[in-house]
């Protein structure tokens, strides 16, 4: 039987057309959906199946539509197409190359919610992909798929793509809301959530690509053949976005439970010229750094076990790391993202981000004192906690988890500056 | 009707249409892309016609500009030239692939050509990791990606868009 | 009324409705939570994160549903690991909020080391510094010195004017974004908004003008830091070096509470001068808001171009003269003229001088009359609003009529007070005959034609009660509009509604009409005699209701009566200013005033009087909330008071007048009045606590505005509470003269006009409007004049020049008449256009 679920055009050449894709089943799970299930039923289908969200919260997908709140109409579906998270490039292939089973996928989505609009929202950069997307959608307003009345039932469909504008925060759910109102991309307070409160506030899914890709299968072929991948507890296939220091870079579905080893050495092909891997970001720029261990290598990739290792599992996007990069360089680079693309609505992240940045950028650059990478533990843990969304708190994982676990870097660096001191000429008085 | 309803008037019709009657500020980012199609970046004159388009302010319409990297509301080079070098880019030489396409043009980072046909900006993670080096090329009419670049591809690319501005 | 709800802050128990804040929770028992965006009059946003503090809520069994309890029988209180905002989170039964802990602390620390990491740290020059929370709250939970290195601060722009009125300082700004929230949800004018985003976030401004709201100068108040400063204070002066005066604004019958910052200056020569306008909070008039008006337009009351002498005219010239010469003349030609001395007093005056004036004129047996183009005021003071009446109480279930006013422009803060009524729910029923800015908040939008505005309310009393086959058929016309009828019905089944007047296009006569118009609309849906039931009455000038009370009228042919009297007693009116042809220096003329006035120019004698803010004294709002105004600067050299004038001019004349005291005047006219029986300054200036706690400690809360301690006024019964019958009568509708072929030029109020007591505040200048008129651009088309043109309007007489605006907004046939612009237009008017070449300086 088939590897894939997701990258399916991997082993099905042109699915990205529609009668290819059709001829491959594609659309029987939403005429099955709207023709012969309850919305409820789909939605049980789909808890059954234990399909957890890609985004990188992992919330269960089902529950988070049974959630929506049956006594405000209309209902919004939002599919979440921000992919902004560095070392991430998984949503992009699907919409890419096996399109019409994400939009099959939003398709079901709205039904099960009965909402009967649903936007995409992209990133501004993927200006390409929302026009294939606008093209194909047009595809199947033409076959009958998407429009008024579907399959002579009473129910109706549109979708339609929306651009961002360069901004990292806009894939957090809430800011993404409010820029799909015309509004500046910064996050809501939470609760309510979107299923009770979303866009235009009304009751709103957002489902990330990869999340919503799945369900046609789930749909068409029950929950427990979808369990029969995975674990228990985090049940089928994840795309593993692999960038870094690896000799084989790109994207790998493999069942969720797979071990980072197998993952980064069987698929990855191992580090480029023999070196040593050092550490691994689990979720991009938003993880802490676990060291490399052989018992962390032998962790399976699950929202169970990665926090084991200290780290979470996200969005599954690794950037590995190899013994020639130092982790002061790293910081100041994750730094530097989080300090360009906070929002600015709360203190702690739009004033931390930008001090931290300030400090790793003395550290790296060879001119801080120990008392420096103190106060930048001082500064993080500061943060920590106080946020008003996420991405504060993302931004100080790999400085705690750097400074705690590659201490060795900090002091090496430091060591330089205080060498360098010692060189400057003694004012002679 | 003003000067971008009377340009656009079916394309702002169909933009509008994909948003609710009484959301239409929804349509602020589709409507500032579009302003920024031929001069590449935004006018005032821009923000004004949108803000009456859409029933807000001239000051609610810059405030959208001012947020998102990339709506502009400065004129630059034809083509953006836009480097990733965030951390995955950069573990696989894009801080040294952008230091050379500079060098090689004779302008520094940010800066656009005497020429005025290319800018060279340094973004953040473009979510081609996988492929680095790569940039996007954006233009007022929109955005490609070219990926697994060296500094020879990407110069031979400049000089294809020299040539086809000539 | 909410359900009540009983939580613990820091060990004190407190009982709030339901949906309170914890952090007003805890302001209402004295524990300050600090904050920074959050302020009570705005939905909370959570932002600056200063606020936080430990939440515990008590746990609950899922399989019960029952609270777990401890062994004790306590229940158990769970604590969540993060700190909480408290400007975001409602109070819950049972909730236990720790804000004294070492955690919170600490919280608070680091919320304020992160903000002083871009703060300049320039308090000492800072307008801000003494009255700023930032330095305040730094004080009380800050670090002890920042770990920031100082070299690593940004530099950014200190004096970016957003427009001529506010100027914004980048580096001090704390991205709270109150300013911007005031803006855009609390007066509906988004006009200034954030730049960039994370730490680039910047105030700006694209309107044109920069910072284009009538309520720009709130925001002032309300930012935290020294970010928005106001281009008349900025500089001026250090909070702490400044005394207050409470006092009343006098540009409007809103009566909105404030304060006059004083000082003595140098470089006054040691006079004591105004340094600025604050609010003071009333929250059943102002709450703690005023205008750009009220705030910038003071300026007149310092103008050195003051008069400082009497005047006495000598062989045809004005010269000056001591009081005794000038007061002895008046007296005896007051005396001569007996019943034919005519006193013209406007509303600009206090309750004390109009009394005064009122009990001079009667004893001479001479007529007095109020100079205004709006009648309506004895209505008013039978069916006003009872006591107890605040728009703030009224949202679901109340109505609101407004016709005949663009309140935005005649009274702003009624506006605001109106809109947000609407948006708790309140019925609003706009009717007026253009386009105005309280139509995005209406239920129903109800246009006329300019001159039918009785008629209109006419026909809503017509839809409900007993049809009458008599009315005229413009009434009947009206009647058939089912949106008319709808409304009607609207206002009729709301448990509370009032109605708000004002002169837009009206006559004197027209606005007779329809002030009676709206009384029976009033009566007939026994809408009176309850609190936030009733008529108010727009009016033109700040006291105009306190002038109705006393026995002020206005005269329906003035002109005439001005020709005819035997002694002319003009006093804070400037007719002539507005109307050349109307004053014809008859046998004796005296003149009351601050300023020498076209019409102080034609006087025999020129009475110099000390300005409101060198005075005590009292007006009757709108509202009819008599208020208290206090001295706030000593007087003038060589004025007096006008009562003190009328006063002394009486006791010459062997009047038993009160002439020192304005108190003791008040009392005088307390006996006399039934519904002011038993008021007094005492009275008057009783306070009680008021929410949100503003002033002293609560700076960082509510803002700078002021605290209330000097009086919230005493609202007056409507005097069918006292016995008078309900003025129900059918009126007669007024013929209006309708152009044949040319156009209908009306009278409508602008808040920024080039009237005399605007035009001494230079600072307003660029927002004041050169004199123009409006017409429709298909009239325009018509008379083949283009926008920005000169043109002549002819009417009888006199001919005016000013420039015309084409604006889409003024109906088809009418041109639009700004008051107090040069151009006198007192109600509906036909008159014809022409082009001229000559442009007007
Ligand atoms: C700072 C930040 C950035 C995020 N970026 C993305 C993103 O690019 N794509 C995405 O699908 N979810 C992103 N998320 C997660 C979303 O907020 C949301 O949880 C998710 O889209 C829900 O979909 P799912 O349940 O299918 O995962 C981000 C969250 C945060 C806090
Ligand atoms: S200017 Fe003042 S109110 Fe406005 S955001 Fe800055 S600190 Fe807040
Ligand atoms: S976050 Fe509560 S006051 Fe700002």
């Amino acid at each position: 039987m088939s590897q894939y679920i997701l990258l399916r055009h991997r082993e099905i050449p042109n699915l990205g057309k529609l009668e290819v894709y059709r001829q491959n089943d594609g659309f029987q799970a939403f005429y099955k959906a709207v023709t012969s299930m309850k919305p409820e039923e789909v939605i049980e289908v789909v808890k059954a199946s234990g399909l957890r969200g890609r985004g990188g919260a992992g919330f269960p997908t089902g529950m988070k539509w049974a959630f929506v709140d049956r006594h405000n109409w209309p209902h919004y579906v939002v599919a979440n197409a921000d992919e902004s998270e560095p070392g991430t490039f998984k949503d992009r292939e699907i919409m890419e190359n096996n399109p019409f089973q994400f939009l099959e996928g939003v398709a079901i989505a709205a039904y099960a919610v009965q909402a009967n609009v649903a936007y995409i929202y992209l990133r501004g950069e993927f200006w390409q992909i929302a026009h294939q997307l606008d093209q194909r959608i047009a595809e199947l307003y033409a076959s009958g798929l998407l429009g008024d009345n579907l399959f002579g039932t009473d129910y109706s469909l549109r979708i339609y793509t929306h651009l961002g504008a360069g901004a990292y925060i806009c894939g957090e759910e809430t800011a993404m809301l409010e820029s799909l109102e015309g509004k500046l991309g910064q996050p809501r307070l939470r609760p309510p959530f979107p299923p009770s409160y979303g866009l235009f506030g009304k009751p709103t899914v957002v489902n990330n690509v990869e999340t919503l890709t799945n369900v046609p299968l789930i749909v068409a072929n029950g929950a427990s053949w979808y369990r029969q991948y995975g674990t228990e507890k985090s049940p089928g296939t994840k795309i593993f976005c692999l960038s870094g220091r690896i000799n084989r870079p790109g994207n790998y579905e493999l069942p969720l439970g797979t071990t980072f080893r197998q993952l980064i050495y069987e698929h990855g092909g191992g580090i480029p010229e023999g070196r040593q891997i050092k550490a691994i970001m689990p979720a991009g720029a938003s993880s802490s750094l676990i060291i490399a261990t052989d018992e962390a290598l032998d962790t399976p990739m699950d929202y169970e076990s990665v926090p084991n290792v200290g780290a979470a599992l996200g969005s599954a996007s690794l950037i590995i790391i190899d013994d020639t990069v130092s982790i002061p360089w790293l910081i100041n680079k994750t730094i530097h993202f989080f300090k360009h693309e906070s929002c600015g609505k709360c203190t702690p992240c739009r004033e931390g981000t930008y001090w931290m940045m300030h400090l790793t950028e003395r550290i790296a650059g060879g001119a801080a004192t120990w008392e420096d990478v103190e106060l930048l533990k001082d500064v993080a843990s500061q943060m920590k906690g106080k946020c008003l969304c996420a991405l504060g708190e993302f931004s100080i994982e790999a400085v705690l988890s750097g400074i705690e676990r590659f201490k060795g870097d900090f002091e090496a660096q430091v060591g330089a500056t205080q060498a360098a001191a010692e060189e400057l000429p003694v004012p002679a008085d | 009707m003003n000067h971008l309803e009377e340009k656009y008037a079916d394309e702002i019709q169909a933009i509008l249409a994909k948003y609710p009657e009484e959301q239409k500020r929804a349509a602020v980012m589709p409507l500032l892309y579009l302003a920024q199609r031929e001069t590449g970046y935004i006018t005032r004159q821009s923000m004004n016609d949108i803000a009456q388009i859409l029933e807000l302010t001239p000051t609610e319409v810059a405030s959208i500009v001012g947020f998102y990297t990339l709506y502009y509301d400065q004129p630059g080079g034809k083509y953006r030239i836009q480097v990733c070098t965030d951390l995955p880019c950069a573990l696989r030489g894009a801080e040294e692939f952008l230091e050379k396409l500079c060098e090689n043009l004779g302008i520094r980072v940010g800066e656009t050509t005497p020429d005025g046909l290319v800018t060279v900006e340094k973004v953040m993670c473009l979510a081609g990791c996988d492929k680095a080096p790569l940039f996007q090329v954006q233009t007022g009419a929109g955005l490609e990606y070219h990926e697994n670049q060296t500094v020879e591809s990407a110069l031979s690319y400049i000089d294809t868009l020299r040539k086809r501005e000539r | 009324m909410a359900k009540l709800v009983t939580l613990t802050i820091d060990g004190k128990q407190v009982t709030v409705p339901e949906g309170t804040l914890v952090v007003d929770a805890a302001k209402r028992i004295g524990i300050d939570i600090p904050v920074f965006c959050y302020h009570p009059k705005m939905e909370p946003v959570g932002m600056c994160r200063m606020c936080l503090v430990e939440i515990g809520r008590p746990a609950i069994d899922r399989a019960t549903g029952e609270a777990v309890r401890e062994a004790d029988g306590s229940p158990r209180v769970v604590f969540s690991p993060k700190l909480e905002t408290a400007c975001t989170t409602p109070v819950a039964e049972g909730m236990v909020v720790i804000g004294a802990s070492e955690k919170v602390k600490e919280g608070r620390k680091a919320i304020l080391e992160f903000l002083l990491t871009s703060h300049p740290l320039d308090c000492p020059i800072c307008d801000k510094g003494g009255e700023c929370p930032l330095q305040n709250l730094t004080m009380g939970f800050g670090p002890g010195q920042s770990r920031f290195i100082y070299d690593d601060k940004i530099h950014l722009a200190k004096h970016v004017p957003l427009g001529e009125l506010i100027f914004l300082d980048r580096e001090r700004c704390i991205q709270c974004a109150r300013c911007v929230r005031f803006q855009e949800a609390v007066v509906d004018d988004p006009v200034i908004g954030f730049y960039q985003r994370g730490r680039s976030l910047e105030i700006v401004t694209y309107s044109e003008p920069g910072f284009d709201s009538i309520f720009s100068g709130n925001t002032t108040d309300i930012c935290p830091v020294g970010a928005l400063t106001t281009a008349d204070f900025r500089f001026g002066a250090r909070p702490w070096e400044l005394n207050a005066a409470a006092s009343i604004c006098a540009q409007c019958p809103v009566g909105c509470n404030i304060t006059f910052n004083v000082r003595r200056e140098a470089k006054a020569g040691g006079r004591w001068v105004i340094k600025r306008v604050m609010p003071r909070q009333n929250e059943a008039v102002n709450e703690i808001w005023i205008c750009d008006k009220g705030r910038f337009g003071y300026h007149y009351t310092e103008s050195p171009h003051r008069l400082s002498q009497p005047l006495v005219r000598k062989h045809g010239e004005l010269t000056p003269a001591s009081w005794e010469e000038a007061l002895g003349l008046v007296a005896d030609r007051f005396r001569q003229a007996g019943d034919g001395l005519l006193t013209l007093a406007s509303g600009r005056l206090s309750n004390e001088d109009l009394f005064n004036l009122h009990q001079l004129t009667t004893s001479l047996g001479g007529k007095s009359a109020l100079y205004t183009h709006m009648a309506g005021g004895d209505l008013v003071s039978r069916i006003g609003v009872a006591p107890g009446t605040n728009f703030a109480d009224m949202g679901t279930g109340s109505a609101i009529l407004v016709v005949a006013s663009d309140l935005h422009e005649e009274a702003p803060i009624w506006w605001l007070r109106v809109k947000q009524a609407a948006e708790r729910g309140a019925t609003l029923i706009v009717l007026n005959p253009r386009p105005t800015r309280l139509d995005k908040f209406a239920s129903h939008v109800l246009r006329y034609a300019y001159g039918s505005e009785a008629a209109a309310v006419l026909a809503m009393v017509n839809s409900l009660s007993a049809k009458r086959p008599d009315l005229p058929e413009t009434v009947k016309a009206l009647g058939r509009s089912p949106e008319l009828e709808a409304a009607a019905k609207a206002f009729a089944a709301a448990e509370n509604g009032v109605i708000l007047f004002g002169s837009e296009g009206t006559s004197l006569a027209t606005s007779q009409a329809l002030a009676q118009a709206c009384a029976n609309l009033l009566i007939t849906t026994n809408h009176v005699g309850r609190p936030n039931n009733g008529l108010i009455g727009v009016w033109q000038r700040a006291n105009d209701q306190g002038a109705w009370d006393i026995g002020f009228r206005p005269m329906p042919d003035l002109a005439q009566a001005m020709r005819s009297a035997r002694a002319l007693y003009i006093v804070g009116a400037d007719p002539a200013g507005d109307d050349p042809t109307l004053v014809e220096t008859g046998d004796f003329l005296v003149v009351q005033e601050l300023f020498l006035t076209d019409t102080a120019k034609l006087a025999d004698v020129v009475l110099p009087v000390q300005a409101y803010t060198e005075r005590e004294g009292s007006f009757t709002s709108g509202e009819r909330r008599v208020q208290r105004f206090y001295p706030a600067v000593p007087e003038r050299p060589g004025s007096k008071a006008d009562f003190t004038i009328a006063g002394q001019i009486g006791a010459l004349l062997g009047l038993d007048m009160e002439a020192r005291l304005a108190s003791k005047v008040f009392l005088r006219l307390a006996v006399s009045l039934k519904e002011y029986a038993g008021l007094s300054y005492t009275r008057l200036s009783e306070v009680e606590e008021q929410f949100p706690i503003v002033g002293r400690g609560d700076l960082y809360y509510g803002g700078t505005t002021y605290e209330n301690t000097q009086g919230l006024g005493v609202q007056l019964p409507p005097t069918i509470l006292l016995g008078e019958p309900l003025p129900l009568g059918w009126l007669e509708l007024p013929q209006i003269q309708m152009p044949q072929d040319g156009l209908l030029a009306v009278p409508v109020t602008r808040l920024y006009d080039r009237g005399q007591t605007l035009l001494p505040s230079e600072l307003l200048h660029p927002r004041l409007p050169q004199p123009y008129v409006a017409i429709n651009p298909a009239d325009g088309k018509r008379y083949r004049i283009p926008d920005g043109a000169t043109v002549e309007i002819r009417s009888q007489t006199p001919i005016s020049l000013v420039t015309l605006r084409r604006d889409p907004l003024v109906p088809e046939g009418v041109l639009l008449v700004p008051r107090s612009m040069g151009v006198p237009i007192n109600g509906p008017t036909p008159v014809d256009l022409r082009q001229v070449e000559r442009v007007i300086a």
